[in-house]
C-alpha cells in the first residue's frame, strides 16, 4: 500500500492496548511527549476479550489527571481498528498529528527547558 | 480487608503545595488490593505531581517509596535514615498508617493521600462492600455468618424490621436487607430454629462507644 503517515510518531509496540498502563501514559507525559493515542483492536473483537476495554477505561482516567494537572486530557486519544485496515492507521495518525498540533506543544516539555535554563 | 478509596488530585496538591520535598509513602496491604495505595499508585500520583508543579514553575522533589506495610514499627523504621530529606510524607496507606507514620516521625508534617473508609471484601474487581465494624465482640456464629452489625442499617439484632420489602432495605432498593440473607441462609443450612433465638443486648463497650480500644496479649508480649 506504500502509505505515509507523520514521522513525529513512535511506535511503542506492545503485545495488547490491555497492556497499556494509566503510568506509561503518563510518564510519556513526564519525558515530554506532545500526545499518546493507543490503537487497539476492534471492541469485541480483543484477542484476550477484554485488552481494548481496559486500555479505554485506562485513557479515560489517564485524560482526567492531566486535565486536572493542566497539561490537558485531549492530549490522550483511543482510537480502535482491525490489523487490516492500513489506511485507516495512517488515517489515525494524520488525524493524531493535526490534533496535537492544534493544541500546541506539552507545557510540561517547555517548564522543563525553562527549568534548565 | 480496610477499604480505601482515592483522594482527588486537587484535595492533594493543596496540602502539599507549601513544601519542597514531598515522600509519596505507598503500602503494600490493604491499599494495594483495593487499587488505593499501592506501588502502581504511588506512581501514578507522583508522576502527576511532578508534572503539576513543574508547570506551575515551582520546584518540588516527589519521591516514591512503597512500604510492606505502614502499621508495624519495623517497616516504618526502613526509611528513617532518609525521612531527614524530606519536609513533608503523603501517605497512602490508610488512616491507621498515617497516624502510625505521624506517631513515629514528630517533626515531620504527614498528610494523608486516601479516604479510609471500611473493612470490606472485593466483591468483583473496582466494587468494594463492607462486612465488618469491628464491634469487638462477634455475633456471627448466631446470625448465619452474615453480620447485621456491619449489614443492616440499624443494626437490628432481632430482625428484620418493617421496612424491609422484597429482600432489599428500606434505606436503597440497591442495599439488601441483612435479616433477609440471615433468614435465607438459615434456612439453606436447615437451621431455622436458631432464628428463634432471641439475641440479647449487645455489650457495645467493645465497640467504639467505649472510647479507643486495645487488644492486650501478654501470652504474645515480650
Amino acid at each position: 500500500m506504500r502509505l505515509n503517515y507523520p514521522t513525529n510518531i513512535k511506535i511503542i509496540r506492545v503485545p495488547c492496548t490491555g497492556k497499556v498502563d494509566i503510568l506509561h501514559i503518563l510518564r510519556a507525559f513526564e519525558k515530554g511527549a506532545d500526545g499518546v493515542y493507543a490503537v487497539g483492536c476492534m471492541e469485541g473483537e480483543c484477542h484476550y476479550n477484554s485488552g481494548n476495554l481496559r486500555a479505554r477505561k485506562r485513557i479515560e482516567q489517564a485524560k482526567k489527571i492531566l486535565d486536572t494537572i493542566g497539561v490537558g486530557g485531549e492530549r490522550v486519544q483511543m482510537r480502535n481498528l482491525s490489523s487490516a485496515e492500513g489506511p485507516r492507521f495512517a488515517q489515525y495518525a494524520s488525524e493524531m498529528d493535526e490534533l496535537i498540533r492544534k493544541l500546541g506543544p506539552n507545557p510540561i516539555k517547555l517548564a522543563s527547558k525553562k527549568k534548565a535554563a | 480487608m480496610i477499604v480505601a478509596d482515592k483522594k482527588p488530585i486537587e484535595e492533594i496538591i493543596k496540602e502539599i503545595e507549601s513544601y519542597n520535598r514531598v515522600l509519596i509513602l505507598g503500602c503494600n496491604e490493604c491499599v494495594t488490593v483495593c487499587e488505593a495505595g499501592g506501588k502502581k499508585e504511588v506512581g501514578i500520583l507522583a508522576s502527576a505531581l511532578r508534572m503539576y508543579f513543574l508547570n506551575q514553575g515551582k520546584d518540588v522533589k516527589i519521591d516514591e517509596v512503597t512500604l510492606e506495610r505502614q502499621c508495624d514499627h519495623e517497616y516504618l523504621e526502613e526509611i528513617r535514615d532518609r525521612v531527614d530529606k524530606y519536609d513533608a510524607v503523603l501517605s497512602l496507606a490508610c488512616g491507621v498508617g498515617v497516624q502510625f507514620m505521624a506517631e513515629k516521625y514528630q517533626t515531620l508534617p504527614v498528610y494523608p493521600g486516601v479516604n479510609t473508609c471500611f473493612l470490606g471484601v472485593t466483591e468483583k474487581r473496582g466494587l468494594w462492600t463492607e462486612r465488618c465494624q469491628a464491634c469487638g465482640k462477634c455475633i456471627l456464629a448466631k446470625t448465619a455468618g452474615i453480620c447485621p452489625v456491619s449489614r443492616c442499617a440499624k443494626r437490628i439484632l432481632n430482625g428484620p424490621c418493617g421496612g424491609s420489602t422484597n429482600g432489599k432495605c428500606e434505606i436503597s432498593k440497591e442495599v439488601d436487607c441483612a435479616w433477609q440473607l440471615i433468614i435465607d441462609r438459615l434456612k439453606a443450612l436447615g437451621k431455622m430454629d436458631d432464628y428463634e433465638n432471641i439475641i440479647p443486648l449487645k455489650d457495645w463497650s467493645t465497640d467504639r462507644a467505649g472510647g479507643p480500644r486495645k487488644v492486650a496479649r501478654e501470652d504474645v508480649q515480650l
